[in-house]
C-alpha cells in the first residue's frame, strides 16, 4: 500500500494491521491508518463498520488482538486511557463520558492524573474555554447542561491535556448546524496550531469541507484511503456502503389540506417528570392522512417527553390535548390509543421498544396483545404460541430481518435488524397513525433506506405519520413538513419546499420564526 | 491469572438446566470440607444429611411436612422476583396468615362445623395478602424501598405473635406456657394418609399452587406481563402494563401463599399457635426460589432438597453429633453457589493466564 | 439519670452508625450490598470469640473488622467479577452469615464475654451532663465519630473520593476515562465489610458482652435504611443513628417503667420507626432521584 503522506506533513500516528475480535466477530480486521501532524483525518464508515472499536483501541479502552501502533515512529502499547493521554492522545466521546451529578470542573479533574486542586483546574478550564470561544461555567452541574454545553466540557477537558492528536467521535450529531459551524472553526484553529484530529463522521458534506485525508471502513476492514476533497459525496457513500443505496422516493401528495386530521395535538403541556426532564409547553400540531411530518431538534429538548405524552405512557389531564382519529384520548393509556389505530416506535430499541432477553415472537406480543387480542390470546389469557410465531416470521420476511436463529432473543440482533423488526411489527397492523422517535438511529444505510421508504409508503396509503429525529438529512428526505422542538416548545411546521438547513438550524438553536435576531445563540 | 466474562449471544439453555445441579454439587464438596474441618467423617455426615432421611416412609412424610411451606412460599416469591419486586418479608406474611387463620378456633372455640377449616384457610391467605400489601402500597404510593419495609415488618409480626400467645390469646389451662388452646377437630388440617405418616394436605396445596403458577407464568398473558415488567419495566409500560398494579399483584400473590403456608403449618403440623411459629421458612424459601430458578416446577424440586437438609440436619445431630446449626450454614452456601452458577447462563467464563497476557503485550511491542 | 440515658443512646447508636457509614461508601461507589446484617453477625461472633480466647477486646475488634472485610469479598467476587444480581447476592450473604455465625457461636453460648472498657479523660469527663458523654466513652465510640468525619472528608475533599463518587454516578463513563471501576468497587465493598464487622464486634464486646444467636436483630437492615434516610450523606447518617438510638433506648425505658403497653409492642417501635422514616424520606421522588448514586445496583461488565 502507498505509505507516503500527502504534502510534506510529518507522520504522527501509524497503525498497521490492527485487529480486534469479539467472540466470532472480527470488529477490526487488519486495519491500517496513518495520520500526519497538523492534519484533520476523517474516519468514515457505517454503523457497525468498526470505527468505534478502532478508536477505542487507539485510546486504550480496548486491547487489540494483533497489529501494531507507532507513535512518532516508535512502536507503543496503549494499555489504558491514561497511557493514551500520556502519549498525547485525547478523545471526545460520542456518548459523552461525563458524570451528571458532578460539576464541570470535577468532571475535568477526573481525567487529569495529577492532584491539582479543583479551583485551579476550574480557573484554567474557564480561561481556556473563553480563549477558544467555548464559554463554560466550571461550577455548573453537568446534569443541568444542554448537550452542546456538555460537548464543550468534553472538548475543554481534552484540550487541557495539551494533546497532539484529538479523536472526535461523531461530534456534530448532537449539534445544530450553526453550532456545528462554530465547532469547525475551533477545529481549524487547532489544526493551525499544529494539532492533528481524527474526525469520525458519517456526514459526508462536512468531511469534504474540512478534512485533509480520509480512511474508509466497511465490515471491520479498511476499504480505501482517499482525499475527500477530490471525491463527491456520492463516491464517498459508495465506498462506505459498498454498493449504491436506493434513494428514498417521496411521491408528491395532492389536496393534503382537505385530508382528514388523524392526529391532533391541542395545547399539550406537561410538567417535568424527573429533575432532569424538560417540561412541554403548549404544543399544537395536526398530522393529516397521507402526510409525513418531521420533528427536528437537538437531543434533550423534550422529544422523549413528547413521545411519552403522545403514546400514552404518560397521561394528560386534559382529554382533548391529544386526539387520535377524532377521539379524545389524553386520558387513555397506550393500549387504548393503539386500539384507536395508533402505533408507536420509541427511540430506545433495547429495553423500551423491545425486551432484550425475550424472543422476537414474544416481542411481537409486547405491542400487539391488546390490538390483536383475538388472534394472539385465547380463553383464560392463554397465549396462542403458534399464532405469534407465524406472525413474527411474516414480519421477519416482510422487513428482511437477518438473524442467527429461528426465533432469537431481541438482544442478539444487530441494531438495524432489530429496528426493522420493531418498525415492521407496527406496519404489519396497517396503523392509521404512526409515531416514530429516531427511526434510524444507529442503523446501517441499507436498513435505514428501507425503514424510511416504508414510512412514506404507509403515509401515502392514507395514514398519518409523525417522525421525531435528530438527523436532519433524514427529515429532509422523508418529511412533507418539518417542525422544530426546542426547550419543550414546538414551532409551526414548515412545508418541505420552504425549509432550508439554515432556517431549521436557527429554530433548533431556539430562535423564534420572525424574530431571528432577537438573541443570537452562542454556540 | 484473570477471570473474564464473555457475553453469550443467546442465553445458554444447557446451563439454565445444569446450573442448579452444578451448584448442588459444589455445595456438597464445600459441605464435605466443612464437616472435615469440624472433625467429622464427611462421607458419613453427607450420608446422614442426604440419604438417611429418604429410607423410611414416615420420614418421607416428614419431608413433605417440611417441604410444603417452603414450596408454597417459594412459588409465590418466584412470581415476585421475576417481576422485580423484592419481597423478603415472606416470614412476616407467613405469621400474619397463621395468626389471622387461627383467630377462628381461638376466639370462637364454640363454632364447630366443617366450614371452619375452609374459612381458616381463606382467612390465612387474606392475612398474608393483606400483610404483603403493606410494603406494596408503600412502594407504589411513597416510592419506599420494599426490601427494607417488607423485612422490618417481619420483626413487627414476630413480636406481635409473641405478644398474642403470651398475652390475650394464651391458653388459660396452659400452665403459663405461651401458646393458644389446641385447635378442635374441625380446625385441624387432616393428614393425607394418617396410617403412613404425618404429611398433611398442605403438601397438596403446595403442589397445586406450583402447577397453577407454572401454568400462569409459562402459558398466559399474565405470566408474560410479570416477566416483561421484571426484565425491562420500560418495555412493560410500552406494552401497556401497569407496574404499580404489578407490585400489588406480586406482593399479594406471594403474601397469600405465605399466609396459606402459615395457617397450614399451624392447623396441620403444630395444632395450635405458639411462640415458636417463626422458624425461618420465609427466609429459607428465598433459597428455594433461586435454586428452583424461579420456575414453579423447579421450586417443587428445590423445596424437597431444602426440606431434606432440615431432616438431614436433625439426623446428623442425633447420629454423629453435628450441630443442627450447620443446616443454615449449608443452606446459605447453597444460595451462593446457585447465584454464582447462574452467571454461566449468560456468560462464558474465560481464564486469561498471566503468560497469555504477557505474550499479547510482547506482540504489541515488536 | 439524663446523662445515663444519653450515654446508652450513644451505645445503641454507635454500631448502627459504623455499619451505615461503611455501607454509605459502598453505595456511593454504585454497589448495593444488602449483606450488612450477615457481615455484622460474623463480626459479632468473631469479635466475641477472639476476645474470649485472647482476653483482649482490641484483638477482638481487629479480628471482627478483618473477618467482615473477608466475608464481604465473597459478595464482591460474585457481584463484581461474576456480575450476579446484587440484591439476591446481598441476601445470600446475610443468610450465610446468620448460618455460619450460629454454627461457630454455638460454643460461646452462655459464656461471659470480655468487655471493652471506657476511657475516661481526667477533668474533662467530670464536666456535668456532657462530660461523660464526650470524654468518658469507649474507644470505638470515638472511632465512630472519627470515621464519620473521615468519610465525609474523603468523599468530598479528596481526589480519590471524587473518583469513587464518579464510579457510583456513571460506571461506563468512568471506565471510558480509564478509571478502574471494578478495583475501586472491590475496595469500597471491603471497607464496608470491615465497618460492618467492627459494628458487629461492638454489639458483642460493648453493647451486651455475650453471644446470642441472631443478636444483630435487624440492625444491619436498619443501617441500610439509614443510608437511604441520610440521602447518602455522612453527617446525616450520624443524626439518623442517634435518632434510632433514642427510639430504641426510649422504648427500653418505657418497658422498665411499665407504662402499661405490652413490651413486645414497644420492642417493635424501632422497626416501625424505620419504616415511617423511610416513607417520609422516599415520598419526595425528585429528591430521592437526585441523591441516589445513579449506578447503584446496576451490573457492570467492562468490554475488553
Amino acid at each position: 500500500m502507498d505509505r507516503t503522506l500527502p504534502g510534506d506533513r510529518a507522520e504522527l500516528l501509524d497503525v498497521r494491521g490492527l485487529t480486534k475480535v469479539f467472540g466470532t466477530l472480527k470488529a477490526c480486521d487488519n486495519v491500517d491508518l496513518r495520520i500526519g501532524k497538523g492534519e484533520i483525518h476523517a474516519l468514515l464508515g457505517e454503523n457497525g463498520a468498526g470505527k468505534s472499536t478502532l478508536v477505542k483501541m487507539l485510546f486504550g479502552s480496548l486491547e487489540p488482538n494483533g497489529g501494531e501502533i507507532r507513535w512518532k515512529g516508535a512502536p507503543v502499547r496503549i494499555g489504558s486511557p491514561n497511557a493514551a493521554r500520556k502519549l498525547g492522545i485525547g478523545m471526545v466521546f460520542q456518548h459523552f463520558s461525563l458524570f451528571e451529578a458532578l460539576t464541570a470542573a470535577e468532571n475535568i479533574a477526573l481525567s487529569l492524573d495529577d492532584d491539582t486542586p479543583i479551583h485551579t483546574i476550574a480557573a484554567k478550564a474557564k480561561a481556556l474555554s473563553y480563549s477558544y470561544g467555548l464559554p463554560l461555567d466550571p461550577f455548573s452541574l453537568v446534569g443541568d447542561l444542554s448537550v452542546g454545553e456538555r460537548q464543550r466540557i468534553e472538548i475543554i477537558r481534552c484540550l487541557l491535556q495539551t494533546p497532539e492528536l484529538i479523536i472526535l467521535d461523531e461530534p456534530t450529531s448532537v449539534l445544530t448546524p450553526q453550532e456545528a459551524d462554530k465547532l469547525f472553526e475551533t477545529l481549524e484553529r487547532l489544526r493551525s496550531e499544529g494539532k492533528s484530529i481524527l474526525y469520525i463522521s458519517h456526514r459526508l458534506e462536512e468531511v469534504k469541507r474540512m478534512c485533509d485525508a480520509a480512511t474508509v471502513m466497511r465490515h471491520g476492514k479498511v476499504v480505501d484511503h482517499c482525499d475527500p476533497r477530490k471525491e463527491t459525496a456520492a463516491s464517498l457513500a459508495r465506498m462506505m456502503v459498498g454498493n449504491d443505496i436506493h434513494a428514498v422516493v417521496r411521491p408528491a401528495v395532492e389536496g393534503i389540506a382537505e385530508a382528514k386530521v388523524l392526529l391532533e395535538i391541542r395545547d399539550l403541556s406537561r410538567p417535568p417528570a424527573t429533575p432532569f426532564s424538560i417540561p412541554l409547553r403548549h404544543i399544537r400540531l395536526d398530522v393529516r392522512a397521507g402526510e409525513v411530518i418531521g420533528i427536528a431538534g437537538v437531543a434533550g429538548n423534550g422529544q422523549g417527553e413528547f413521545f411519552e405524552a403522545v403514546s400514552g405512557e404518560a397521561l394528560q389531564n386534559d382529554p382533548g390535548a391529544i386526539r387520535i382519529a377524532g377521539t379524545d384520548c389524553g386520558r387513555l393509556k397506550i393500549s387504548a390509543r393503539r386500539k384507536l389505530g395508533a402505533a408507536f416506535v420509541p427511540e430506545e430499541r433495547l429495553g423500551h421498544g423491545a425486551a432484550p432477553r425475550m424472543t422476537l415472537s414474544e416481542n411481537l406480543l409486547l405491542s400487539r396483545h391488546a390490538t390483536d387480542a383475538r388472534a394472539y390470546v385465547g380463553a383464560m389469557g392463554v397465549i396462542k404460541a403458534g399464532a405469534i410465531q407465524s406472525a413474527a416470521q411474516r414480519i421477519i420476511k416482510m422487513m428482511d430481518v437477518r438473524k442467527s436463529a429461528v426465533d432469537p432473543e431481541a438482544a442478539s440482533l444487530s441494531g438495524g435488524n432489530l429496528q426493522k423488526f420493531i418498525v415492521g411489527r407496527e406496519l404489519d397492523r396497517q396503523p392509521r397513525v404512526m409515531v416514530v422517535n429516531q427511526p434510524t438511529w444507529g442503523v446501517d444505510a441499507g436498513a435505514a433506506a428501507r425503514i424510511r421508504q416504508s414510512l412514506i409508503e404507509l403515509a401515502r396509503a392514507g395514514s398519518a405519520v409523525l417522525v421525531i429525529s435528530q438527523d436532519l438529512d433524514e427529515l429532509f428526505e422523508i418529511s412533507d413538513q418539518i417542525a422544530v422542538m426546542h426547550n419543550g416548545e414546538l414551532s409551526m411546521p414548515i412545508p418541505a419546499a420552504e425549509a432550508t438547513l439554515e432556517k431549521i438550524g436557527l429554530l433548533m438553536g431556539g430562535a423564534e420564526p420572525g424574530h431571528v435576531d432577537h438573541t443570537p445563540e452562542i454556540a | 491469572m484473570r477471570l473474564e466474562l464473555v457475553k453469550r449471544p443467546q442465553h445458554s439453555a444447557l446451563f439454565s438446566a445444569l446450573s442448579p445441579f452444578i451448584a448442588l454439587g459444589l455445595t456438597l464438596v464445600a459441605g464435605a470440607i466443612m464437616f472435615s474441618l469440624l472433625g467429622k467423617n464427611p462421607v458419613e455426615a453427607l450420608y446422614y444429611y442426604f440419604i438417611d432421611p429418604l429410607r423410611e416412609t414416615w420420614s418421607l412424610h416428614e419431608l413433605a411436612v417440611k417441604a410444603a411451606p417452603l414450596i408454597l412460599i417459594a412459588v409465590g416469591l418466584s412470581v415476585c422476583y421475576l417481576s422485580n419486586n423484592w419481597n423478603i418479608g415472606a416470614e412476616g406474611q407467613y405469621i400474619a396468615g397463621a395468626v389471622l387463620g387461627s383467630s377462628i378456633p381461638v376466639l370462637l372455640p364454640g363454632f364447630q362445623s366443617w366450614i371452619v377449616l375452609p374459612l381458616m384457610l381463606i382467612l390465612g391467605m387474606a392475612g398474608g395478602a393483606a400483610y404483603g400489601s403493606i410494603p406494596a402500597w408503600l412502594k407504589v404510593r411513597f416510592n419506599t424501598n420494599e426490601i427494607l419495609t417488607s423485612l422490618m415488618l417481619v420483626y413487627v409480626a414476630q413480636l406481635f405473635n409473641d405478644w398474642l400467645v403470651r398475652g390475650p390469646w394464651r391458653n388459660p389451662q396452659g400452665f403459663s406456657f405461651p401458646g393458644t388452646v389446641r385447635f378442635h377437630e374441625y380446625a385441624v388440617l387432616p393428614e393425607i394418609w394418617p396410617e403412613a405418616g404425618r404429611a398433611n394436605w398442605g403438601f397438596v396445596f403446595a403442589l397445586v399452587a406450583a402447577l397453577l403458577l407454572w401454568f400462569m407464568m409459562s402459558r398466559t398473558l399474565k405470566g408474560f406481563e410479570v416477566r416483561v415488567l421484571g426484565q425491562s419495566p420500560r418495555a412493560g409500560r410500552f406494552a401497556g402494563f401497569s407496574s404499580g398494579r404489578m407490585v400489588f399483584f406480586a406482593f399479594m400473590v406471594s403474601g397469600a401463599l405465605a399466609g396459606l403456608a402459615g395457617i397450614s403449618e399451624v392447623s396441620g403440623a403444630v395444632g395450635h399457635l405458639n411462640e415458636k411459629l417463626s422458624i425461618g421458612y420465609g427466609f429459607t424459601a428465598i433459597i428455594v426460589a433461586f435454586l428452583g430458578r424461579l420456575n414453579p416446577l423447579g421450586v417443587v424440586a428445590a423445596g424437597l432438597v431444602l426440606a431434606l437438609t432440615y431432616l438431614g440436619g436433625e439426623a446428623a445431630q442425633i447420629s454423629i453429633g453435628v450441630s443442627d446449626k450447620a443446616v443454615r450454614a449449608f443452606q446459605g452456601m447453597l444460595l451462593f453457589f446457585v447465584l454464582a452458577c447462574d452467571t454461566l447462563i449468560h456468560y462464558r467464563i474465560r481464564f486469561v493466564g498471566a503468560r497469555a497476557a504477557r505474550a499479547g503485550e510482547a506482540a504489541q511491542n515488536v | 439519670m439524663f446523662e445515663a440515658i444519653v450515654i446508652t443512646i450513644a451505645t445503641a447508636a454507635t454500631p448502627i452508625l459504623i455499619a451505615a457509614i461503611g455501607e454509605l461508601v459502598v453505595e456511593r461507589s454504585g454497589v448495593l450490598n444488602l449483606g450488612v446484617e450477615g457481615m455484622m453477625i460474623m463480626g459479632a461472633v468473631t469479635g466475641f470469640g477472639v476476645a474470649l480466647t485472647t482476653g483482649s477486646p482490641w484483638l477482638g475488634f481487629l479480628a471482627a473488622a478483618i473477618v467482615g472485610a473477608l466475608f464481604s469479598l465473597l459478595f464482591g467476587f460474585l457481584t463484581l467479577t461474576l456480575v450476579t444480581n446484587q440484591v439476591a447476592t446481598g441476601l445470600a450473604l446475610t443468610l450465610l452469615g446468620l448460618g455460619v455465625s450460629g454454627m461457630i457461636g454455638e460454643a460461646f453460648v452462655g459464656q461471659p464475654g470480655v468487655k471493652m472498657g471506657s476511657i475516661s479523660i481526667p477533668v474533662l469527663s467530670d464536666i456535668p451532663f456532657v462530660g461523660k458523654l464526650l470524654f468518658g466513652q469507649d474507644p470505638i465510640f470515638y472511632l465512630s465519630i472519627l470515621l464519620t468525619f473521615g468519610v465525609a472528608w474523603f468523599l468530598f475533599r479528596t481526589r480519590a473520593g471524587l473518583t469513587l463518587r464518579s464510579v457510583g454516578d456513571n460506571h461506563a463513563s468512568a471506565h471510558a476515562l480509564g478509571i478502574n471501576v471494578i478495583g475501586i468497587r472491590y475496595l469500597a465493598v471491603m471497607f464496608g465489610g470491615a465497618c460492618a464487622g467492627l459494628a458487629g464486634g461492638y454489639l458483642s464486646l460493648v453493647y451486651t458482652t455475650q453471644w446470642i444467636e441472631n443478636m444483630t436483630a435487624g440492625r444491619g437492615w436498619i443501617a441500610l435504611a439509614l443510608v437511604v434516610f441520610a440521602s447518602w450523606r455522612p453527617w446525616r447518617v450520624l443524626a439518623g443513628a442517634y435518632l434510632f438510638g433514642a427510639v430504641s433506648i426510649g422504648q427500653l425505658h418505657a418497658q422498665a417503667l411499665g407504662i402499661g403497653v405490652p413490651s413486645q409492642l414497644l420492642s417493635s417501635l424501632p422497626y416501625l420507626a424505620t419504616v415511617i422514616v423511610l416513607v417520609l424520606i422516599s415520598r419526595n421522588r425528585r429528591l430521592t432521584m437526585v441523591n441516589t448514586p445513579a449506578s447503584l445496583g446496576r451490573p457492570f461488565v467492562p468490554d475488553r
